[in-house]
Protein backbone atom coordinates (compact mmCIF):
# COMPACT_ATOMS: atom_id res chain seq x y z
CA UNK A 1 0.00 0.00 0.00
CA UNK A 2 1.11 3.52 -0.75
CA UNK A 3 0.46 6.04 1.94
CA UNK A 4 -1.54 9.10 0.92
CA UNK A 5 -1.05 12.24 2.99
CA UNK A 6 -3.42 15.20 3.15
CA UNK A 7 -1.50 18.01 4.84
CA UNK A 8 -3.58 21.01 5.93
CA UNK A 9 -0.85 23.61 6.14
CA UNK A 10 2.39 24.40 4.35
CA UNK A 11 4.30 23.62 7.55
CA UNK A 12 2.82 20.13 7.58
CA UNK A 13 3.77 19.81 3.91
CA UNK A 14 7.41 20.84 4.49
CA UNK A 15 7.61 18.38 7.32
CA UNK A 16 6.25 15.58 5.13
CA UNK A 17 8.59 16.46 2.28
CA UNK A 18 11.50 16.25 4.70
CA UNK A 19 10.45 12.82 5.89
CA UNK A 20 9.37 11.55 2.44
CA UNK A 21 11.54 13.30 -0.10
CA UNK A 22 10.54 10.73 -2.75
CA UNK A 23 6.77 11.28 -2.35
CA UNK A 24 4.79 12.31 -5.43
CA UNK A 25 2.77 15.50 -5.01
CA UNK A 26 -0.64 15.92 -6.56
CA UNK A 27 -3.47 18.45 -6.47
CA UNK A 28 -6.46 17.39 -8.58
CA UNK A 29 -4.75 14.17 -9.61
CA UNK A 30 -6.13 14.34 -13.16
CA UNK A 31 -2.64 13.95 -14.58
CA UNK A 32 -0.84 12.09 -11.80
CA UNK A 33 -3.43 9.42 -11.04
CA UNK A 34 -3.87 8.65 -14.74
CA UNK A 35 -0.11 8.24 -15.18
CA UNK A 36 0.22 6.22 -12.00
CA UNK A 37 -2.43 3.77 -13.11
CA UNK A 38 -0.90 3.49 -16.55
CA UNK A 39 2.43 2.66 -14.91
CA UNK A 40 4.11 5.74 -16.39
CA UNK A 41 5.21 6.93 -12.99
CA UNK A 42 5.87 5.13 -9.74
CA UNK A 43 5.15 6.45 -6.26
CA UNK A 44 5.94 4.94 -2.90
CA UNK A 45 3.78 7.59 -1.25
CA UNK A 46 1.56 10.45 -2.34
CA UNK A 47 0.90 13.90 -0.93
CA UNK A 48 -2.35 15.59 -1.94
CA UNK A 49 -2.41 19.40 -1.82
CA UNK A 50 -6.18 19.88 -1.95
CA UNK A 51 -6.61 20.73 1.76
CA UNK A 52 -3.88 23.37 2.07
CA UNK A 53 -5.69 26.67 2.57
CA UNK A 54 -2.68 28.78 1.50
CA UNK A 55 -2.74 27.21 -1.97
CA UNK A 56 -6.42 27.93 -2.56
CA UNK A 57 -8.28 30.74 -4.22
CA UNK A 58 -7.85 34.07 -5.96
CA UNK A 59 -6.46 37.10 -4.12
CA UNK A 60 -6.95 40.57 -5.59
CA UNK A 61 -3.85 42.54 -4.57
CA UNK A 62 -4.62 45.78 -6.37
CA UNK A 63 -2.42 45.92 -9.48
CA UNK A 64 -1.86 42.21 -9.35
CA UNK A 65 -3.86 39.07 -8.79
CA UNK A 66 -2.52 35.98 -7.05
CA UNK A 67 -3.96 32.56 -7.83
CA UNK A 68 -3.15 29.77 -5.38
CA UNK A 69 -1.68 26.78 -7.23
CA UNK A 70 -4.31 24.31 -5.98
CA UNK A 71 -7.25 26.44 -7.15
CA UNK A 72 -9.48 24.35 -9.39
CA UNK A 73 -10.44 25.39 -12.90
CA UNK A 74 -14.06 25.49 -11.79
CA UNK A 75 -13.29 27.99 -9.02
CA UNK A 76 -11.37 30.20 -11.46
CA UNK A 77 -14.19 30.09 -14.01
CA UNK A 78 -16.62 31.37 -11.37
CA UNK A 79 -14.30 34.04 -9.98
CA UNK A 80 -15.42 37.65 -10.64
CA UNK A 81 -11.85 39.06 -10.58
CA UNK A 82 -10.65 36.55 -13.19
CA UNK A 83 -13.79 37.15 -15.26
CA UNK A 84 -13.28 40.90 -15.22
CA UNK A 85 -9.54 41.14 -15.84
CA UNK A 86 -8.50 37.95 -17.60
CA UNK A 87 -11.24 36.89 -20.03
CA UNK A 88 -8.63 35.08 -22.13
CA UNK A 89 -7.96 32.71 -19.24
CA UNK A 90 -11.69 32.14 -18.82
CA UNK A 91 -11.99 31.27 -22.53
CA UNK A 92 -9.22 28.69 -22.25
CA UNK A 93 -10.48 27.18 -18.99
CA UNK A 94 -13.97 26.78 -20.37
CA UNK A 95 -12.68 24.37 -23.05
CA UNK A 96 -10.25 22.49 -20.81
CA UNK A 97 -11.21 18.82 -20.52
CA UNK A 98 -14.77 18.39 -19.32
CA UNK A 99 -16.84 19.61 -16.38
CA UNK A 100 -15.60 16.94 -13.92
CA UNK A 101 -11.99 17.42 -15.07
CA UNK A 102 -12.42 21.17 -14.43
CA UNK A 103 -13.93 20.42 -11.02
CA UNK A 104 -10.83 18.46 -10.03
CA UNK A 105 -7.92 19.82 -12.07
CA UNK A 106 -5.96 22.84 -10.87
CA UNK A 107 -3.98 25.65 -12.44
CA UNK A 108 -0.83 24.56 -10.61
CA UNK A 109 -1.22 21.02 -11.96
CA UNK A 110 -1.67 22.36 -15.48
CA UNK A 111 1.44 24.54 -15.20
CA UNK A 112 3.70 21.89 -13.64
CA UNK A 113 2.55 19.24 -16.14
CA UNK A 114 4.11 21.67 -18.65
CA UNK A 115 2.47 20.01 -21.61
CA UNK A 116 2.84 22.01 -24.84
CA UNK A 117 -0.92 21.38 -25.12
CA UNK A 118 -1.75 22.67 -21.62
CA UNK A 119 -4.69 24.97 -22.15
CA UNK A 120 -3.90 27.56 -19.49
CA UNK A 121 -0.37 28.09 -20.79
CA UNK A 122 -0.83 30.21 -23.97
CA UNK A 123 -3.05 32.68 -22.05
CA UNK A 124 -0.61 32.76 -19.12
CA UNK A 125 2.30 33.43 -21.51
CA UNK A 126 0.59 36.37 -23.24
CA UNK A 127 -0.45 37.73 -19.85
CA UNK A 128 3.24 37.64 -18.78
CA UNK A 129 2.39 35.47 -15.79
CA UNK A 130 4.93 34.93 -13.05
CA UNK A 131 5.03 31.96 -10.74
CA UNK A 132 5.83 31.83 -7.06
CA UNK A 133 7.96 28.90 -5.98
CA UNK A 134 8.30 28.09 -2.29
CA UNK A 135 10.32 25.67 -0.22
CA UNK A 136 10.64 25.07 3.50
CA UNK A 137 12.74 28.16 4.18
CA UNK A 138 12.47 30.31 1.10
CA UNK A 139 10.47 31.62 -1.85
CA UNK A 140 11.12 33.17 -5.22
CA UNK A 141 9.20 34.65 -8.08
CA UNK A 142 10.08 34.10 -11.73
CA UNK A 143 8.49 34.49 -15.16
CA UNK A 144 6.47 31.46 -16.27
CA UNK A 145 8.54 31.34 -19.46
CA UNK A 146 11.64 30.69 -17.33
CA UNK A 147 9.87 28.21 -15.10
CA UNK A 148 8.84 25.91 -17.96
CA UNK A 149 11.91 24.37 -19.56
CA UNK A 150 10.47 21.81 -21.97
CA UNK A 151 7.72 19.25 -22.38
CA UNK A 152 6.99 18.02 -18.85
CA UNK A 153 10.02 19.89 -17.52
CA UNK A 154 10.09 22.75 -15.05
CA UNK A 155 12.81 24.37 -13.00
CA UNK A 156 11.29 23.07 -9.72
CA UNK A 157 14.00 21.59 -7.54
CA UNK A 158 13.64 18.87 -4.91
CA UNK A 159 11.46 19.98 -2.00
CA UNK A 160 10.08 22.90 -4.01
CA UNK A 161 6.45 23.68 -4.56
CA UNK A 162 4.63 25.84 -7.06
CA UNK A 163 2.72 28.02 -4.61
CA UNK A 164 0.82 30.21 -7.04
CA UNK A 165 0.59 32.29 -10.19
CA UNK A 166 0.84 36.08 -10.35
CA UNK A 167 -1.00 38.05 -13.02
CA UNK A 168 -0.73 41.79 -13.60
CA UNK A 169 -3.97 43.62 -14.38
CA UNK A 170 -3.75 45.62 -17.56
CA UNK A 171 -6.20 47.81 -19.40
CA UNK A 172 -3.97 47.75 -22.50
CA UNK A 173 -5.82 45.10 -24.44
CA UNK A 174 -9.42 45.37 -25.63
CA UNK A 175 -9.42 42.01 -27.44
CA UNK A 176 -8.92 38.76 -25.55
CA UNK A 177 -9.01 35.80 -27.91
CA UNK A 178 -8.35 32.09 -27.35
CA UNK A 179 -9.09 29.30 -29.77
CA UNK A 180 -8.25 25.64 -29.55
CA UNK A 181 -8.46 23.21 -32.40
CA UNK A 182 -8.90 19.65 -31.22
CA UNK A 183 -10.25 16.43 -32.63
CA UNK A 184 -13.65 16.88 -31.03
CA UNK A 185 -15.54 19.50 -29.06
CA UNK A 186 -15.17 18.26 -25.51
CA UNK A 187 -12.38 16.31 -23.84
CA UNK A 188 -10.06 17.34 -26.65
CA UNK A 189 -6.35 17.84 -26.16
CA UNK A 190 -5.25 20.78 -28.28
CA UNK A 191 -3.88 19.95 -31.71
CA UNK A 192 -3.06 23.63 -32.00
CA UNK A 193 -4.20 26.58 -29.92
CA UNK A 194 -3.73 30.34 -30.14
CA UNK A 195 -3.97 33.00 -27.46
CA UNK A 196 -4.04 36.59 -28.70
CA UNK A 197 -4.25 39.87 -26.82
CA UNK A 198 -4.81 42.90 -29.02
CA UNK A 199 -5.23 46.60 -28.55
CA UNK A 200 -7.32 47.66 -31.52
CA UNK A 201 -7.92 51.37 -32.11
CA UNK A 202 -11.26 52.84 -33.14
CA UNK A 203 -10.04 52.85 -36.73
CA UNK A 204 -9.21 49.14 -36.55
CA UNK A 205 -5.44 49.51 -36.25
CA UNK A 206 -3.57 47.01 -34.10
CA UNK A 207 -1.66 49.18 -31.63
CA UNK A 208 -0.37 46.33 -29.51
CA UNK A 209 -0.41 42.58 -29.90
CA UNK A 210 0.77 39.53 -28.01
CA UNK A 211 0.49 36.04 -29.43
CA UNK A 212 1.21 32.56 -28.09
CA UNK A 213 0.61 29.15 -29.64
CA UNK A 214 0.09 25.83 -27.90
CA UNK A 215 1.05 22.38 -29.26
CA UNK A 216 3.35 23.62 -32.01
CA UNK A 217 6.68 23.18 -30.25
CA UNK A 218 8.30 21.77 -27.12
CA UNK A 219 6.80 24.58 -25.05
CA UNK A 220 4.35 27.39 -25.76
CA UNK A 221 5.66 29.39 -28.74
CA UNK A 222 5.78 33.14 -29.06
CA UNK A 223 6.88 35.03 -32.14
CA UNK A 224 8.11 38.60 -32.08
CA UNK A 225 8.32 38.45 -35.85
CA UNK A 226 4.64 37.75 -36.33
CA UNK A 227 3.73 40.34 -33.69
CA UNK A 228 5.79 42.99 -35.52
CA UNK A 229 4.07 42.10 -38.78
CA UNK A 230 0.73 42.95 -37.18
CA UNK A 231 1.64 45.93 -35.04
CA UNK A 232 0.60 49.25 -36.50
CA UNK A 233 -1.43 47.62 -39.26
CA UNK A 234 -5.15 47.83 -39.82
CA UNK A 235 -6.84 44.45 -39.45
CA UNK A 236 -7.52 43.14 -42.94
CA UNK A 237 -7.49 39.82 -44.73
CA UNK A 238 -4.25 40.77 -46.46
CA UNK A 239 -2.42 41.67 -43.23
CA UNK A 240 -3.61 38.50 -41.55
CA UNK A 241 -2.60 36.36 -44.54
CA UNK A 242 0.91 37.76 -44.35
CA UNK A 243 1.10 37.15 -40.61
CA UNK A 244 -0.23 33.61 -41.09
CA UNK A 245 2.50 32.84 -43.61
CA UNK A 246 5.13 34.10 -41.19
CA UNK A 247 3.63 32.09 -38.34
CA UNK A 248 3.80 28.93 -40.42
CA UNK A 249 7.54 29.28 -40.71
CA UNK A 250 8.03 30.39 -37.10
CA UNK A 251 6.50 27.33 -35.39
CA UNK A 252 8.20 23.93 -35.02
CA UNK A 253 5.49 21.33 -34.58
CA UNK A 254 5.94 17.57 -34.50
CA UNK A 255 3.94 14.62 -35.82
CA UNK A 256 2.11 12.67 -33.14
CA UNK A 257 -0.99 10.53 -32.70
CA UNK A 258 -3.27 13.55 -32.87
CA UNK A 259 -1.98 15.32 -35.97
CA UNK A 260 0.91 15.72 -38.37
CA UNK A 261 3.42 18.51 -38.03
CA UNK A 262 2.43 19.85 -41.44
CA UNK A 263 -1.23 20.10 -40.44
CA UNK A 264 -0.29 21.84 -37.21
CA UNK A 265 1.86 24.32 -39.12
CA UNK A 266 -1.02 25.20 -41.45
CA UNK A 267 -3.51 25.56 -38.61
CA UNK A 268 -1.11 27.65 -36.50
CA UNK A 269 -1.14 30.24 -39.27
CA UNK A 270 -4.79 29.94 -40.13
CA UNK A 271 -5.90 30.53 -36.56
CA UNK A 272 -4.71 34.13 -37.03
CA UNK A 273 -7.31 34.65 -39.77
CA UNK A 274 -9.98 34.51 -37.07
CA UNK A 275 -8.76 37.92 -35.89
CA UNK A 276 -10.68 39.38 -38.85
CA UNK A 277 -13.66 39.25 -36.45
CA UNK A 278 -12.11 42.17 -34.60
CA UNK A 279 -11.82 44.45 -37.66
CA UNK A 280 -13.67 47.73 -37.21
CA UNK B 1 -6.28 4.38 7.60
CA UNK B 2 -9.52 5.41 9.30
CA UNK B 3 -11.76 7.54 7.13
CA UNK B 4 -14.83 9.43 8.29
CA UNK B 5 -17.24 10.91 5.79
CA UNK B 6 -20.89 11.31 4.96
CA UNK B 7 -22.13 8.84 2.41
CA UNK B 8 -25.60 9.37 1.00
CA UNK B 9 -26.66 11.33 4.05
CA UNK B 10 -25.24 8.89 6.60
CA UNK B 11 -22.06 9.43 8.61
CA UNK B 12 -19.74 6.51 8.22
CA UNK B 13 -16.36 5.47 9.48
CA UNK B 14 -14.32 2.82 7.78
CA UNK B 15 -10.81 1.50 7.60
CA UNK B 16 -9.29 1.23 4.15
CA UNK B 17 -5.91 1.53 2.50
CA UNK B 18 -5.45 5.26 1.86
CA UNK B 19 -4.50 4.70 -1.78
CA UNK B 20 -7.48 2.60 -2.85
CA UNK B 21 -9.43 4.39 -5.58
CA UNK B 22 -12.79 5.74 -4.50
CA UNK B 23 -14.55 3.80 -7.27
CA UNK B 24 -13.13 0.55 -5.88
CA UNK B 25 -13.99 1.48 -2.32
CA UNK B 26 -17.59 2.22 -3.28
CA UNK B 27 -18.11 -0.83 -5.43
CA UNK B 28 -16.13 -3.45 -3.60
CA UNK B 29 -16.05 -2.47 0.07
CA UNK B 30 -19.38 -0.66 0.29
CA UNK B 31 -21.17 -2.70 -2.37
CA UNK B 32 -22.58 0.39 -4.01
CA UNK B 33 -22.32 -0.85 -7.57
CA UNK B 34 -24.40 1.95 -9.08
CA UNK B 35 -21.15 3.81 -9.64
CA UNK B 36 -19.61 2.33 -12.80
CA UNK B 37 -16.10 2.18 -14.14
CA UNK B 38 -15.19 1.92 -17.76
CA UNK B 39 -12.15 3.93 -18.84
CA UNK B 40 -10.47 4.35 -15.45
CA UNK B 41 -8.74 7.45 -16.79
CA UNK B 42 -11.11 10.41 -16.59
CA UNK B 43 -12.47 10.21 -20.13
CA UNK B 44 -15.95 8.74 -19.79
CA UNK B 45 -17.72 9.99 -16.67
CA UNK B 46 -19.36 6.68 -15.80
CA UNK B 47 -17.72 6.78 -12.36
CA UNK B 48 -19.11 10.25 -11.53
CA UNK B 49 -20.09 10.90 -7.92
CA UNK B 50 -20.95 14.15 -6.12
CA UNK B 51 -18.43 15.35 -3.55
CA UNK B 52 -19.72 18.30 -1.55
CA UNK B 53 -22.24 18.72 -4.37
CA UNK B 54 -19.72 18.84 -7.25
CA UNK B 55 -19.28 16.12 -9.83
CA UNK B 56 -16.00 14.26 -9.44
CA UNK B 57 -14.54 11.20 -11.08
CA UNK B 58 -14.23 8.43 -8.54
CA UNK B 59 -11.63 6.64 -10.68
CA UNK B 60 -9.29 9.61 -10.14
CA UNK B 61 -9.73 10.03 -6.40
CA UNK B 62 -8.08 8.13 -3.59
CA UNK B 63 -9.87 7.03 -0.45
CA UNK B 64 -7.91 9.41 1.79
CA UNK B 65 -9.51 12.35 -0.09
CA UNK B 66 -12.95 11.37 1.22
CA UNK B 67 -12.05 12.36 4.77
CA UNK B 68 -14.65 14.87 6.03
CA UNK B 69 -16.46 15.12 2.70
CA UNK B 70 -20.10 14.67 1.82
CA UNK B 71 -20.52 12.09 -0.91
CA UNK B 72 -23.60 11.31 -2.97
CA UNK B 73 -23.70 8.28 -5.23
CA UNK B 74 -26.61 7.36 -7.48
CA UNK B 75 -27.96 5.17 -4.67
CA UNK B 76 -28.38 8.25 -2.46
CA UNK B 77 -30.23 10.47 -4.89
CA UNK B 78 -33.78 9.27 -4.35
CA UNK B 79 -35.41 10.15 -1.03
CA UNK B 80 -38.41 8.78 0.85
CA UNK B 81 -40.70 10.69 -1.46
CA UNK B 82 -39.32 8.76 -4.44
CA UNK B 83 -36.96 9.34 -7.31
CA UNK B 84 -35.07 12.57 -7.78
CA UNK B 85 -36.67 14.76 -10.50
CA UNK B 86 -33.70 14.11 -12.80
CA UNK B 87 -34.06 10.35 -12.35
CA UNK B 88 -37.79 10.60 -12.99
CA UNK B 89 -37.16 12.62 -16.16
CA UNK B 90 -34.66 10.01 -17.45
CA UNK B 91 -37.34 7.36 -17.05
CA UNK B 92 -40.06 9.47 -18.65
CA UNK B 93 -37.90 10.56 -21.58
CA UNK B 94 -36.64 7.06 -22.29
CA UNK B 95 -33.08 8.30 -21.85
CA UNK B 96 -31.79 4.91 -20.74
CA UNK B 97 -30.80 2.00 -22.95
CA UNK B 98 -28.18 -0.29 -21.46
CA UNK B 99 -27.99 2.04 -18.46
CA UNK B 100 -24.25 1.87 -17.94
CA UNK B 101 -23.72 5.61 -18.37
CA UNK B 102 -26.93 6.57 -16.58
CA UNK B 103 -25.73 6.98 -12.98
CA UNK B 104 -22.93 9.28 -14.14
CA UNK B 105 -25.18 11.19 -16.52
CA UNK B 106 -27.81 11.74 -13.84
CA UNK B 107 -25.28 12.98 -11.29
CA UNK B 108 -23.60 15.25 -13.85
CA UNK B 109 -27.05 16.67 -14.65
CA UNK B 110 -27.79 17.24 -10.96
CA UNK B 111 -24.52 19.17 -10.62
CA UNK B 112 -25.28 21.19 -13.76
CA UNK B 113 -28.81 22.13 -12.63
CA UNK B 114 -27.42 23.15 -9.28
CA UNK B 115 -25.13 25.68 -10.98
CA UNK B 116 -27.51 26.60 -13.79
CA UNK B 117 -31.13 25.99 -12.91
CA UNK B 118 -32.40 26.91 -16.38
CA UNK B 119 -29.81 25.79 -18.94
CA UNK B 120 -30.23 26.04 -22.70
CA UNK B 121 -29.95 22.88 -24.79
CA UNK B 122 -26.38 23.70 -25.69
CA UNK B 123 -25.54 24.37 -22.05
CA UNK B 124 -26.96 20.95 -21.20
CA UNK B 125 -24.78 19.36 -23.88
CA UNK B 126 -21.77 21.22 -22.53
CA UNK B 127 -22.62 20.28 -18.94
CA UNK B 128 -22.78 16.59 -19.86
CA UNK B 129 -19.77 16.68 -22.18
CA UNK B 130 -17.63 14.69 -19.75
CA UNK B 131 -20.06 11.75 -19.88
CA UNK B 132 -20.05 9.33 -22.76
CA UNK B 133 -22.99 7.17 -23.81
CA UNK B 134 -22.48 4.31 -26.25
CA UNK B 135 -26.20 3.71 -26.83
CA UNK B 136 -28.61 6.59 -26.93
CA UNK B 137 -27.10 9.18 -29.24
CA UNK B 138 -27.64 11.75 -26.44
CA UNK B 139 -30.87 13.33 -27.78
CA UNK B 140 -33.08 11.70 -25.21
CA UNK B 141 -30.60 12.39 -22.45
CA UNK B 142 -30.71 16.10 -23.27
CA UNK B 143 -34.51 15.86 -23.53
CA UNK B 144 -34.58 14.31 -20.07
CA UNK B 145 -32.56 17.11 -18.51
CA UNK B 146 -34.81 19.69 -20.19
CA UNK B 147 -37.81 17.85 -18.82
CA UNK B 148 -36.28 17.87 -15.33
CA UNK B 149 -35.84 21.64 -15.55
CA UNK B 150 -39.52 22.16 -16.23
CA UNK B 151 -40.52 19.61 -13.65
CA UNK B 152 -38.50 21.41 -11.00
CA UNK B 153 -40.04 24.71 -12.03
CA UNK B 154 -43.57 23.35 -11.99
C1 LIG C 1 -9.98 13.22 -19.39
C2 LIG C 1 -8.96 14.31 -19.26
C3 LIG C 1 -9.01 15.39 -20.12
C4 LIG C 1 -8.06 16.42 -20.02
N1 LIG C 1 -8.17 17.47 -20.89
C5 LIG C 1 -7.28 18.48 -20.80
C6 LIG C 1 -7.38 19.61 -21.68
O1 LIG C 1 -8.28 19.69 -22.53
N2 LIG C 1 -6.45 20.59 -21.56
C7 LIG C 1 -5.46 20.55 -20.64
O2 LIG C 1 -4.67 21.48 -20.57
N3 LIG C 1 -5.34 19.49 -19.79
C8 LIG C 1 -6.22 18.46 -19.85
N4 LIG C 1 -6.10 17.39 -19.01
C9 LIG C 1 -4.95 17.33 -18.08
C10 LIG C 1 -5.21 17.84 -16.66
O3 LIG C 1 -6.56 17.71 -16.31
C11 LIG C 1 -4.81 19.28 -16.46
O4 LIG C 1 -3.46 19.45 -16.82
C12 LIG C 1 -5.01 19.73 -15.02
O5 LIG C 1 -4.94 21.12 -14.94
C13 LIG C 1 -3.98 19.12 -14.08
O6 LIG C 1 -4.25 19.59 -12.77
P1 LIG C 1 -4.26 18.59 -11.53
O7 LIG C 1 -4.36 19.42 -10.32
O8 LIG C 1 -5.26 17.54 -11.70
O9 LIG C 1 -2.79 17.96 -11.68
P2 LIG C 1 -2.14 16.76 -10.87
O10 LIG C 1 -2.38 15.50 -11.60
O11 LIG C 1 -2.52 16.83 -9.45
O12 LIG C 1 -0.60 17.18 -10.99
C14 LIG C 1 0.01 17.33 -12.26
C15 LIG C 1 1.53 17.52 -12.09
O13 LIG C 1 1.82 18.70 -11.39
C16 LIG C 1 2.49 18.44 -10.17
N5 LIG C 1 1.92 19.41 -9.23
C17 LIG C 1 0.59 19.69 -9.07
N6 LIG C 1 0.46 20.76 -8.27
C18 LIG C 1 1.72 21.14 -7.91
C19 LIG C 1 2.24 22.20 -7.12
N7 LIG C 1 1.44 23.09 -6.53
N8 LIG C 1 3.58 22.31 -6.98
C20 LIG C 1 4.43 21.43 -7.59
N9 LIG C 1 3.98 20.41 -8.37
C21 LIG C 1 2.66 20.28 -8.53
C22 LIG C 1 2.26 16.99 -9.86
O14 LIG C 1 3.31 16.45 -9.13
C23 LIG C 1 2.21 16.43 -11.28
O15 LIG C 1 3.51 16.28 -11.79
C24 LIG C 1 -7.04 16.36 -19.05
C25 LIG C 1 -7.01 15.27 -18.17
C26 LIG C 1 -7.96 14.25 -18.26
C27 LIG C 1 -7.91 13.12 -17.30
S1 LIG D 1 -14.17 5.37 -15.30
FE1 LIG D 1 -13.79 7.28 -14.39
S2 LIG D 1 -13.99 8.62 -16.05
FE2 LIG D 1 -14.16 6.69 -17.01
S1 LIG E 1 -27.39 3.92 -22.20
FE1 LIG E 1 -25.80 2.54 -22.71
S2 LIG E 1 -24.05 3.76 -22.46
FE2 LIG E 1 -25.61 5.17 -22.26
Amino acid sequence: MREVFLPRTLDELWDLLRRRPEAVIYAGGTDVLVKLRAGLIAASSLICLERIEDLQGVRDQGDEVYIGAATTHRTLLADPVIQEHFPILIQALSVLGSPPVRNMGTIGGNVVTASPAGDTLPPLYVLDAEVEVRWSDGAKRLPLSQFILGPGKTSLGPGQLLAGVWLRKSADYNVHHFEKVGQRKALAIAVVSLAALLKVSDSGRIDQVRLAWGSVGPTVMRSGEVESALEGRVISRETLDQAAALAQTAVSPIDDIRASGAYRRTVAGNLLLRLINYAR
Amino acid sequence: MKINFILNGREIELTAPSDVRVVDLLREELELTGTKESCGSGECGSCTILVDGQSRLSCLMLAAQLQGREVTTIEGLADDAGRHPVQEAFVQAGAVQCGFCTPGMVLAAVDLLDRRPDPSRSEIREGLSGNLCRCTGYQKIVDAVEMAVHREEG
